[in-house]
C-alpha cells in the first residue's frame, strides 16, 4: 500500500519537474532577446506587447510584420499565419519562433490579455481602449 | 434574443462552458442524492433478508 | 467544545445535523446561482478588451476557485483524521474528493474553451495550467487509492497522506501566475485592496463563487450521510433510520 502511495507521488512528481524544467519560464522578455541572453537558433517563446504603429500587413498574405517590446527593448517580429481575436497594437502576446538575423521569425502568435475587466465606456475614460497594456508582465524576471 | 444567444460570436465557446459547469454541479448533486438512495434501499433489503431467516 | 467536536464525529448525532445543514446550504445556493447567472449572462456589461467572451470567467473562477478550496479542505480532513483518526474527517476526504475532480476537470474544460478564441489556443504547458492538471491527477491519484485497497480503515489512511503530501500543490496553482512568467494572466479576484474588475462584473462573479461553494457543501454532506449509512449498516442507529424511511 505504502509502495503504491510511493510510486504514484513519484510518478507525479518526475512528470511535473519535467514539465516545470521545460516551461516554468514560458517565455523569454526583448530585454534578454536584445542582450543576447537566449540561444541562438533554438527555438524558443517572446513575450512582449505589440508596439504601437509597428504593425504592418502585407496584402494579400497572411504575412504581418511588427515590433514587440517590454519596458525597455523591442524585437523585430516576422509571422505567417492566423493570429488570434485579441492580437492588436499595444497587446501583450507570446510568440514562438526562432531569431534569424536580428528578426524573429515566428510560427505561431498567442494573445496574453492582462487581468483587468471594464466596460468599454470606462476603458475609454481610463484611456485603456486596448492599446495602452502595462509592460509590467513582461519584464525579465530572474532565471533559475 | 439571437443576438443574446450568439453572444457576440462567441456562443460555441461560451454556452458549452456553462454546460459543463453545470453539468457538473448539477451532475454531482444528483448522483450523491441517488447513490444515498440505493444505499437506503440495500441496507433496507439486507436487513429483510436476515429477518426473514430468522 | 471539545465533546461537542466528538458528539459530531460520531454517525448517529452526524447524519441528521448533516441533513439538516445540506438543506440550510441548498437554499441560498440555488437562489444565489439563479441570481449570479442572470447577473453574468445579462446585467455585467461586455469587457472593454473580449466583448462577450469575457463572460467564460463566471463559470471558469467558480469551478477553478472550488479545485483549490476543496482539496485545501481535504487536507484539513487529513490532518484530522490522522492524528485523532475521526471516522468522519475519513469519509469526508473521498466524497469531498469525487466532486472536487469534477470541479477540477470543469476549470480545465472551461479555461480551454476560453483560450482557444482569446489566447489563440485550446492549451500551453505554462506553470498555471500544468500544475492545475497535476491538481487533478492528485484528485484521481486519492480516488484511485481508496478503490485499491480494500481495508476501508487502512485506505483511509492512505488518501489522507496523499490529501496531505499533496497539498504542497495548491499554493503552486496559485501563485504560478506571479512566480513565473506564464501566458495565463496574473489574478482579478484576490487583489482585495483593488480588484481589477468592474463592480457589475465583480458581484455575480462573487455570488456565483459563493453558490457554488455553498452547493458543494450540500453535496458533500449527501454523500457522507449515505457512506456513513452504509460504513455503520450493521448498528443499530442506521437500522431505525432505514426503517423509519428518513
Amino acid at each position: 500500500m505504502v509502495l503504491g502511495l510511493v510510486v504514484m507521488v513519484a510518478a507525479i512528481a518526475a512528470m511535473a519537474s519535467q514539465v516545470f524544467r521545460e516551461n516554468l519560464m514560458y517565455f523569454y522578455s526583448a530585454t534578454e532577446v536584445v542582450n543576447g541572453d537566449v540561444p541562438p537558433q533554438a527555438r524558443i517563446r517572446l513575450g512582449g506587447l505589440v508596439v504601437p504603429g509597428s504593425v504592418q500587413r502585407e496584402p494579400a498574405s497572411l504575412r504581418v510584420d511588427f515590433r514587440m517590446a517590454d519596458c525597455e527593448h523591442a524585437v523585430a517580429v516576422s509571422y505567417e499565419g492566423i493570429l488570434p481575436d485579441l492580437f492588436r497594437e499595444g497587446q501583450g502576446i507570446v510568440a514562438t519562433g526562432r531569431l534569424q538575423d536580428g528578426v524573429f521569425v515566428a510560427d505561431e502568435v498567442l494573445a496574453k490579455h492582462d487581468e483587468n475587466y471594464m466596460p468599454p465606456e470606462l476603458a475609454e475614460k481610463l484611456g485603456a481602449d486596448g492599446t495602452g497594456h502595462s509592460c509590467a508582465p513582461f519584464k525579465s524576471l530572474e532565471r533559475s | 434574443m439571437t443576438e443574446f444567444f450568439a453572444m457576440g460570436g462567441y456562443a460555441v465557446y461560451l454556452w458549452p462552458s456553462y454546460v459543463v459547469f453545470l453539468a457538473v454541479l448539477f451532475g454531482a448533486w444528483g448522483t450523491a442524492l441517488w447513490r444515498g438512495r440505493r444505499i437506503r434501499r440495500a441496507i433496507l433489503r439486507e436487513r429483510r433478508g436476515r429477518n426473514d431467516k430468522r | 467544545m471539545w465533546l461537542w467536536f466528538h458528539r459530531l464525529g460520531s454517525g448517529p448525532t452526524f447524519y441528521p445535523f448533516a441533513g439538516r445543514l445540506a438543506w440550510l446550504l441548498a437554499i441560498p445556493g440555488l437562489l444565489l446561482l439563479l441570481h449570479g447567472l442572470y447577473g453574468a449572462l445579462w446585467a455585467a456589461p461586455v469587457d472593454y478588451q473580449q466583448g462577450q467572451g469575457y463572460r467564460m470567467i463566471f463559470v471558469h473562477v467558480p469551478a477553478a476557485w472550488l479545485s483549490l478550496f476543496i482539496y485545501s479542505s481535504m487536507a484539513v480532513a487529513a490532518v484530522v483524521a490522522l492524528i485523532w483518526r475521526m471516522k468522519v474527517a475519513e469519509v469526508y476526504i473521498i466524497d469531498a474528493a469525487i466532486p472536487g475532480a469534477g470541479f477540477t476537470a470543469a476549470a480545465l474544460i472551461t479555461g480551454m474553451l476560453w483560450g482557444k478564441p482569446m489566447w489563440g489556443t485550446y492549451w500551453v504547458w505554462d506553470a498555471r495550467l500544468t500544475s492545475e492538471l497535476i491538481l487533478l491527477f492528485l484528485y484521481l491519484g486519492v480516488l484511485a487509492l481508496d478503490q485499491a485497497i480494500e481495508d476501508k480503515r487502512q485506505a483511509a489512511r492512505a488518501c489522507a497522506l496523499l490529501a496531505l503530501v499533496g497539498a504542497v500543490n495548491v499554493p503552486i496553482v496559485h501563485y504560478s501566475v506571479e512566480w513565473w512568467n506564464t501566458l495565463h494572466q496574473g489574478p482579478t479576484v484576490s487583489k482585495f485592496d483593488s480588484p481589477s474588475m468592474d463592480m457589475r462584473m465583480l458581484v455575480p462573479l462573487l455570488e456565483l463563487t459563493l453558490a457554488s461553494t455553498l452547493l458543494f457543501g450540500t453535496i458533500v454532506l449527501v454523500r457522507m450521510r449515505a457512506t456513513l449509512l452504509w460504513r455503520e449498516r450493521h448498528s443499530r442507529w442506521v437500522g431505525e433510520i432505514v426503517e423509519a424511511g428518513q
